[in-house]
């Protein structure tokens, strides 16, 4: 007896064998029901995101209805060049041959998405394994559930419901899921729950992209240029940290690192930011996010808790349990053993390491684990050369924050414990398909000596050949070369 | 020169960490990642192999009894191709690639940066033990990695060699390579990679992901399948069955994983197939293909017996139609095909990886693509047909790491095609530039500068500023300068 979760599966499955989603008209239809998904419904989906999240319209826009727009509508660009074999080049020696690369659907996918962008996470992965062929099942987080119950209501009244599915549920759902064969699993979370994703994975030899975390600094060097640059760097960092769900991002800015000499200015500027953006104190506190749920509330206020790291709060500190809400908060040279320096924080809180000089950040970044983005801010053409060969993250970012996000032909994704895999524009379509190599030789002419019994003429024959030294071989056959 | 953990009696966990730091120590100090100790590197491999000719091919003899033909050919020379073209063309894989950007990100440049992923651990199998240890290795060095390779304990005398030559060619403090069985192994997938690539079988490769993900360690697994031969009429048949045999006996006399596995032809083709390889098989190989040198020999005696299991099954042996001879001491089965052998067979449920060549007959050639379907995917799917539709729908409808038309196997020979798996026949790939990408990070970059900072961006949050954000991310310019006249709605 089949569960109803095992028979959709079998139902996605089917549908794949059938060929339903491989025809390109198909794929577009689907987007095209995306696009008129989300047109149709940004009010219900603001609404969800302030209900789960506390965000505003404008941010809703800018990181999840927007993105998602833009992201269908490149796809439905360029899919048909997408979908299209690639020439390979062959070398004389196997003439006439035509050799290509062609990508094709990799079956029955699983994805994975978090609760911080529920929309953007869930439907952007999605957009990627559509428009390469594949049936999905896609399992949002119930840590956001106005959004979660949304797409589980919304989906099949848009999308094939034969080749789209959508599966409520927690943590008991997902580990069920993981039992089963995939052809993909896509996953976005943290690394804790990343390895239990592949390891499950591995039983089956299903291939993983794993969009995971890790501490995102941004070095900052643009204090000492002109006011305006170090007010627009303020801007960028105050943007980058707590624009995103309130520093609830994976690529939000984790901490800051800049010069002793320069921190007070810094935390200046950034205070005045603050206010600006989001109000005076906790009280008037407005357009930004607030925390998810009471755990994650829990936990970012005991990263305070430690004496050490209290003091060394320089703005903000406050939280509201009941509203769920944390002020910005700075941190002036936390210890660094402390765990606000040691996980990822996830959350309204920044820490402003100090150095003596700043081309100390590059050993202290790898001391860390390889984070998923590095911001750095600066106008030295030596030390942004310094940054990218002796660093290692997902991405870095110059002179901004957040907006890589934006770009469809940057690869997006992680890099040691930040994760592995890729997706974003074409990526996403490569990330979901199998790129199938294919010869075609013609019958002739043929190349006697591939074939035993071996001789002496064979073997120099071969060897001439495998070095596509032609002329060799001309000789050789024309008897002007001894075996 | 060796250090010394290489020269402990016994390689256990304890070793395995200190090779991984030492290799790590290495890759920290930037070692690797220097352009001219990677040339350096590449240019010692084929000295290595240059001067070591002999050695390699008697090392091959030693475990496969391989002819010194494959061993010159399809190990030493492929492997020379590949460390020649890394590096004629490592100039151009180390640049970075320039990316586009959009409106949304304008004024911004954007770059995608190759960097190596640090420590790498190859694991590689016994049929092919220098092709499968080395070409990997050209990749990850190519790329600027530490590497550790592991080969297998099932063909020792090259693992032994090259373990020697390795030391005794190229930078020990970068490149190690560590001898072992199961223990070994199981050590060194302990500690911590920062890419993994594996050559064998499924079992072990969900082993080798699972410890991975202990450490979400990507990986490639190169695994195997049956990889099926579809066999039309009109075509020349005396070319098709040379190439079938050429792929199948002629690569390590069928312990290949890209070899044929089984053939699938039409019922009233088959008779004439059959003809045609009992032929040709005995124009390569002569009356008595036991004593041919032409063959390598079954690699030992555990393999062997698995193999006679798949023969002798009652309903399987009966089925024989060419071959079937036995030599137990020499490691020797003779070529042997077989008409029709039941689905539920032993045969035909296992990757056969030796010298038996089931033929399975259909009535029209389009079913053979819902049978090839029915199982897993293979690494490979070879198809002989001179019909252009047939050709379509073979190329649509067969899910296969690579498919070759009108040939076997030498699609591996091709360094612009990725050589991989899908489904139960792995996942990732290699080969020419895909060996450089698959040991490399490809590091996203954004420079933006300070000009044209959008007050849209930032709170406080206004209608307006909703308008311009829609206009914007959706790329028109007409919309943005609508927005900005105030004439669309929030």
């Amino acid at each position: 007896m089949l569960s109803s979760m095992e028979k959709s599966i079998a139902e996605l499955r089917e549908t794949f064998k059938n060929g339903g989603t491989k025809s390109i008209s198909w794929r577009k239809s689907q987007l095209k029901a995306l696009l008129q998904l989300i047109n149709q419904n940004e009010d219900s989906i603001f609404k969800a995101l302030d209900q789960d999240l506390g965000k505003s319209p404008v941010e809703s826009y800018r990181d999840e209805v927007g993105v998602l727009k833009k992201s269908v509508t490149y796809t439905l660009s360029c899919l048909e060049k997408w979908v299209a074999p690639k020439k390979a080049e062959v070398p004389l020696l196997f003439f006439p041959a035509k050799a290509e690369v062609m990508p094709q659907p990799l079956g029955v996918v699983l994805i994975f998405s978090s609760w911080n962008f529920p929309f953007t996470l869930a439907l952007d992965p999605l957009i990627g394994a559509i428009s390469a062929g594949n049936t999905v099942l896609l399992k949002p987080s119930d840590l956001a559930p106005a959004c979660m119950s949304f797409l589980v209501e919304t989906i099949p009244k848009y999308l094939d419901n034969k080749a789209v599915k959508v599966l409520a549920g927690g943590a008991d759902i997902g580990e069920r899921l993981l039992q089963l064969k995939w052809d993909k699993i896509f996953f976005t979370g943290s690394p804790r729950v990343g390895r239990l994703v592949m390891a499950a994975a591995a039983k089956h030899l299903t291939p993983v992209t794993l969009e995971l975390g890790g501490k995102s600094p941004a070095i900052v060097d643009t204090l000492s240029t002109t006011p305006s640059k170090a007010k627009v760097t303020a801007k960028r960092i105050v943007g980058g940290k707590w624009g995103p769900c309130t520093g609830q991002a994976c690529i939000a800015i984790d901490y800051v690192l800049v010069e002793e000499k320069l921190a007070s200015t810094l935390i200046e500027l950034l205070k005045k930011t603050i206010k600006r953006f989001y109000g005076e104190n906790i009280k008037s506190l407005k357009n930004i996010s607030r925390i998810v749920n009471k755990h994650q509330f829990q936990r970012l206020v005991n990263l305070l808790k430690d004496p050490n790291v209290a003091d060394s709060i320089v703005y903000g500190g406050s939280v509201d349990e009941e509203k769920l809400v944390i002020e910005p908060t700075i941190l002036l040279d936390p210890p660094l053993d402390s765990e606000i320096m040691s996980e990822e924080i996830f959350g309204p809180l920044l820490p402003i390491i100090t150095l003596k000089n700043i081309e100390e950040s590059i050993d202290f970044i790898n001391s860390k684990s390889n984070p998923l983005v590095i911001y750095a801010f600066t106008e030295d053409d030596t030390f942004k050369k310094r940054i990218l060969s002796e660093t290692s993250s997902g991405t870095v970012t110059f002179n901004d924050s957040m907006v890589q996000f934006l770009c469809d032909s940057l690869p997006f994704g992680g890099v040691g414990q930040s994760g592995f895999g890729r997706y974003h524009g074409k990526y996403s379509f490569d990330t979901f398909s199998h790129e199938k190599s294919i010869m075609h030789r013609g019958f002739y002419p043929e190349i006697e000596p591939r074939y035993p019994p071996w001789t002496d003429f064979k073997l120099l024959f071969l060897k001439l050949a495998y070095q596509f030294d032609y002329f060799g071989l001309i000789l050789l056959l024309l008897g002007f070369k001894r075996s | 020169m060796a250090s010394e953990v290489e020269k402990k009696a016994v390689f256990d966990i304890d070793s395995a960490k200190e090779v991984v730091q030492e290799l790590r120590a290495s890759f920290v100090a930037g070692k690797t990642k220097d352009y001219e100790w990677r040339r350096t590197q590449l240019k010692a491999m084929l000295k290595m192999m240059d001067e070591n000719e002999p050695q390699i091919v008697a090392a091959l003899r030693d475990d496969l009894s391989k002819p010194e033909l494959e061993s010159s050919i399809y190990e030493i020379a492929m492997l020379k191709n590949s460390c020649k073209l890394a590096l004629k063309k490592m100039k151009h894989w180390v640049m970075p690639e320039k990316a586009k950007t959009s409106l949304a990100t304008f004024p911004s440049s954007a770059e995608i940066v190759s960097e190596p992923l640090g420590v790498v651990l190859v694991i590689s199998a016994w049929n092919y033990p220098l092709l499968l240890s080395l070409d990997p290795v050209i990749g990850a060095i190519a790329a600027g990695n530490a590497i550790v390779l592991k080969p297998s304990e099932i063909s020792p005398a090259t693992a032994s060699l090259l373990a020697k030559l390795v030391a005794n060619y190229m930078d020990s403090s970068c490149i190690k390579v560590v001898e072992g069985a199961v223990p070994e192994t199981t050590a060194l997938l302990e500690q911590k990679w920062d890419k993994i690539m594996y050559t064998g079988n499924g079992r072990i490769g969900r082993i080798v992901m699972a410890a991975a993900a202990k450490h979400l360690t990507p990986v490639v697994l190169e695994l195997g399948g049956k990889c099926p031969v579809i066999v039309d009429s009109g075509i020349n048949l005396q070319v098709a069955t040379r190439r079938i045999i050429a792929g199948k006996w002629g690569c390590n006399n069928g312990q290949a994983c890209i070899s044929p596995d089984y053939i699938i032809t039409t019922k009233d083709y088959a008779v004439e197939l059959v003809d045609s390889f009992k032929c040709e098989l005995e124009r390569f190989y002569g009356k008595n293909p036991l004593e041919s040198k032409d063959l390598s020999r079954v690699v030992n005696s555990n393999h062997f017996a698995r193999l006679l299991k798949l023969l002798d099954e009652d309903k399987v042996s009966s089925k024989i139609v060419y071959g079937g001879e036995r030599d137990k001491s020499n490691l020797k089965i003779a070529p042997t095909i077989l008409l029709d052998v039941p689905q539920d067979s032993l045969i035909m449920n296992e990757e056969i990886f030796g010298p038996l060549l089931p033929i399975i007959t259909i009535d029209k050639v389009e079913d053979s693509f819902d049978l090839i379907n029915s199982g897993t995917k293979p690494l490979a799917a070879y198809m002989f047909t001179n019909n252009k539709k047939l050709k379509e729908k073979f190329v649509e409808k067969v899910s296969a790491g690579g498919l070759v038309i009108n040939d076997t196997t030498v699609h591996l020979a091709e360094p612009t095609l990725p050589f991989g798996g899908v489904g139960d026949s792995g996942m990732g790939a290699y080969h020419g530039k895909f060996s450089f990408d698959t040991f490399s990070h490809k590091k996203a970059v954004l420079y933006r500068s300070f000009a044209g900072d959008a007050p849209l961006r930032y709170p406080p949050y206004t209608n307006g500023k909703l308008r311009l954000l829609k206009a914007l991310l959706g790329g028109s310019i007409l919309g943005i300068i609508r927005a900005l006249m105030g004439w669309s709605k929030a």
